[in-house]
């Protein structure tokens, strides 16, 4: 017990901090161990809060966009993005504001030009009225995070049909998250039940199932994704082709997951504590529910982590070459099918920025993961 | 004799999965709506032909897709033995023609691919892992992540983009304009070399990212066990013990992912192909799947593969070489 003197000075404060720290350690559950170590862990940290803004994005696109992904505003189409500007021409300060533009024509080729107007400023303002739509669903609303009176804003530009790219953007992130989410956990419910009955059953099933999973692993990916996709009927609606490519992309994931769930199950048979939970009369059932599968589902949640991505970009590659998702539910992939010939790039280099969503998802999964790796076990140091 | 039987069994295995591979193969070509038939019907509608039910009739016949689904497959497979992959109706040409002038560059560009992570994640993980935590490491450390989060053809369109505002230069495609239908020559090999790297390069990141991870972590590990230090001992040089001891082991998992990193550059090649529009069997592969031109995609996929599971045998051979133990037949 504590072996501090009544009268507290200095040194002896340091001693009781001391044993009281480490009690705290001692003290804590597991989850609060691993809790701690991944704290530790500062780009795994900068990671969680990243999924975090992209989760917040995918619950509430419509307040945060400032127009709907599928309406046009034909007096700004292929427009480059507007931009938040401080300073005027005369460099006077003022509340942030766009300026407003103008369509011309180019003299020489006729193609359409946007061009600024640097005298008519328009200010940006926080909850403006704008698109009527449901909040959450069901509410219905029209208050949206910001936005401009008269002039719309375009921060990332609009495309060909005069689309905003920004607005496009935060809805596409609700799809391909979303498809991300249920792609892995439906790809964790295959791969538990079926590493499972790997580990439970053995002998011949475990042989099959084995050979099964190797066979999916050594066969090329995409290829496969691609041909299963592309043999979905061109008349399915926009709603059954994202249930079913999300199904596509579970049923080839899972592979990982049942690997890792067998080789557990396997192992655990001879752990004193299953042992003894079997002498002690336990049910198969409660054998693993209860002794098994909590030991090791902080690796399964590790294994998870590392799968989201993959799904995420196996989904934007199909959807990237016409094959996945389509208007008018638009995906990253979606988006990014229009930055795919030179022309558009050179003349539209926005139509690229939803690219840069993908790349900071997808670095912010993999900080998130290798956190998680750490804190799976947490009794090493 | 060990070592014949092991790539005996091993050839044996290969076999069977082909087998297996060519019946997925067979019923994702059957899978969508409609068969060769149709298409064929639509096709000539489209072009402002007339069909009549009877003709359709004919050609089912004389394809034999009025039989039953086995039967079509044994068919299938029968004619490939011959090396008759079928029709594409797509290039109203046999599929074996269409697939077997654009087969070599895709080949060229996986070696290719291959070679370059090879060269330069071996040397650059021995680097890292010597010199821990310095600047160098840091660097690759990062350019790892963000090499392993872009989607290829992210990085296809981003330099695609940059080459053409900044450089002025297009990279599109494997030759140029002057090259494109010419004869082999010293100047058609030069100008080949002079646009393949780009989708090397493309094709060539995740991977070169991955095995430098790997080439840094086990190398570290055998950094610190008692055999480097005996061989140190021995007063070998510190350059020539590193690349005899400890990276010769660290090489083994290396070798062992080769057949894996094969099938990543394979699956990734055909979208590089589609948006470089490279002359290999990428954009075709994706445009027969678009206008479901079924027995060009199916025969396409099953050579994807077959190039797989060369790859994946070649590295199970060349594991076997560099590590003696699975040589043996010793478990690792």
């Amino acid at each position: 017990m504590s072996q501090t003197s009544p009268t507290p000075n200095q040194p002896n404060m340091v001693a009781a901090n001391k044993v009281k720290s480490i009690r705290r350690l001692d003290l804590a559950t597991s989850r609060q161990l691993m809790w701690y170590k991944f704290k530790r862990h500062k780009l795994a940290m900068i990671g969680t809060g990243i999924i975090f803004v992209f989760l917040l994005l995918s619950i509430f696109p419509e307040f945060i966009s400032t127009t709907k992904p599928q309406l046009r505003d034909p007096a700004y189409s292929s427009g480059p993005p507007t931009g938040i500007h401080i300073f005027d021409e005369e460099w006077q300060i003022h509340w942030p504001f766009i300026y407003g533009h103008k369509m011309k024509r180019h003299p020489v080729t006729l193609r359409k030009l946007v061009v600024l107007d640097t005298d008519t400023r328009v200010p940006i303002e926080f909850f403006v009225r704008g698109e009527a739509y449901k909040f959450l669903g069901f509410i219905p609303a029209d208050l949206h995070l910001f936005g401009t009176l008269g002039t719309q804003i375009h921060l990332f530009g609009t495309d060909k049909l005069g689309r905003d790219i920004f607005s496009r953007t935060i809805y596409a992130t609700r799809v391909s998250m979303s498809i991300g989410i249920i792609g892995v956990m439906a790809a964790f419910f295959i791969g538990l039940a079926i590493g499972g009955l790997a580990g439970l059953k053995g002998g011949w099933v475990d042989n099959v199932i084995m050979r099964l999973i190797e066979f999916i692993r050594s066969i090329p990916s995409l290829p496969l994704w691609l041909g299963l996709a592309a043999s979905l009927p061109r008349e399915w609606s926009a709603t059954t082709v994202y249930v079913v490519v999300t199904l596509i992309l579970a049923a080839l994931g899972w592979t990982t997951l049942a690997r890792r769930v067998r080789s557990k199950l396997l192992t655990l048979q001879n752990e004193d504590f299953i042992q003894a939970a079997r002498l002690a009369g336990c049910s198969n059932y409660r054998l693993v529910t209860k002794h098994m599968l909590p030991s090791f589902m902080s690796y399964l949640i590790v294994d998870l982590t590392v799968a989201f991505p993959y799904i995420l970009l196996a989904e934007t590659s199909l959807s990237f070459l016409g094959l996945g998702m389509r208007e008018p539910m638009v995906s990253w992939g979606v988006l990014l099918f229009s930055a795919q010939n030179v022309t558009a790039l050179a003349h539209t280099p926005w139509l690229l920025i939803p690219g840069g969503f993908i790349l900071v998802i997808v670095i912010a999964f993999n900080f998130f993961g290798d956190g998680m790796r750490d804190a799976a076990d947490p009794y090493t140091k | 004799m060990p070592l014949l039987q092991k790539i005996l069994v091993r050839l044996g295995s290969s076999v069977l999965m082909l087998v297996a591979v060519s019946i997925v193969a067979f019923i994702i070509i059957s899978l969508p709506p409609g068969d060769f038939a149709d298409s064929y019907a639509a096709n000539k509608i489209s072009s402002g032909e007339t069909v009549t039910l009877a003709e359709i009739e004919a050609i089912r016949r004389q394809f034999g897709l009025d039989k039953p689904l086995y039967l079509q497959y044994f068919k299938w497979i029968g004619g490939m033995v011959y090396g008759d992959f079928g029709y594409s109706w797509g290039y109203s040409r046999p599929v074996t023609e269409v697939i077997g002038e654009r087969l070599p560059m895709t080949i060229l560009i996986a070696t290719g691919t291959l070679l370059f992570t090879y060269i330069t994640a071996i040397p650059l993980g021995i680097y890292s892992a010597l010199r821990q935590y310095s600047v160098a490491d840091y660097t690759f450390t990062i350019l790892g992540y963000i090499g392993l989060a872009t989607p290829n053809f992210l990085l296809a369109l981003l330099l695609m983009f940059g080459a053409t505002t900044w450089f002025g230069v297009s990279v599109g495609g494997l030759f140029s304009l002057e090259y494109q239908d010419a004869a082999w020559s010293m100047g058609r090999v030069w100008d080949l070399l002079s646009h393949i790297w780009v989708p090397i390069i493309v094709l060539g990141t995740a991977g070169t990212a991955f095995q430098l991870r790997i080439m840094r972590a086990t190398l570290l590990e055998e950094l610190n066990k008692m055999y480097v230090t005996a061989a140190r001992a021995t007063g070998l040089s510190e350059f020539r013990m590193i690349l005899k001891y400890p990276v010769r082991l660290a090489l083994n998992p290396i070798v062992s992912t080769l057949g894996w990193e094969l099938t990543t550059v394979i699956s990734g090649a055909p979208i590089i192909g589609l948006v470089l529009s490279l002359p290999d069997t990428g954009p075709m592969f994706i445009n027969a799947l678009r206008s479901q031109d079924m027995f060009l995609a199916g025969a396409m996929m099953l050579i994807y593969c077959i190039l797989v599971m060369i790859g994946s045998f070649i590295s199970d051979i060349l594991l076997m070489i560099v590590d003696p133990r699975v040589r043996m037949g010793a478990s690792t």
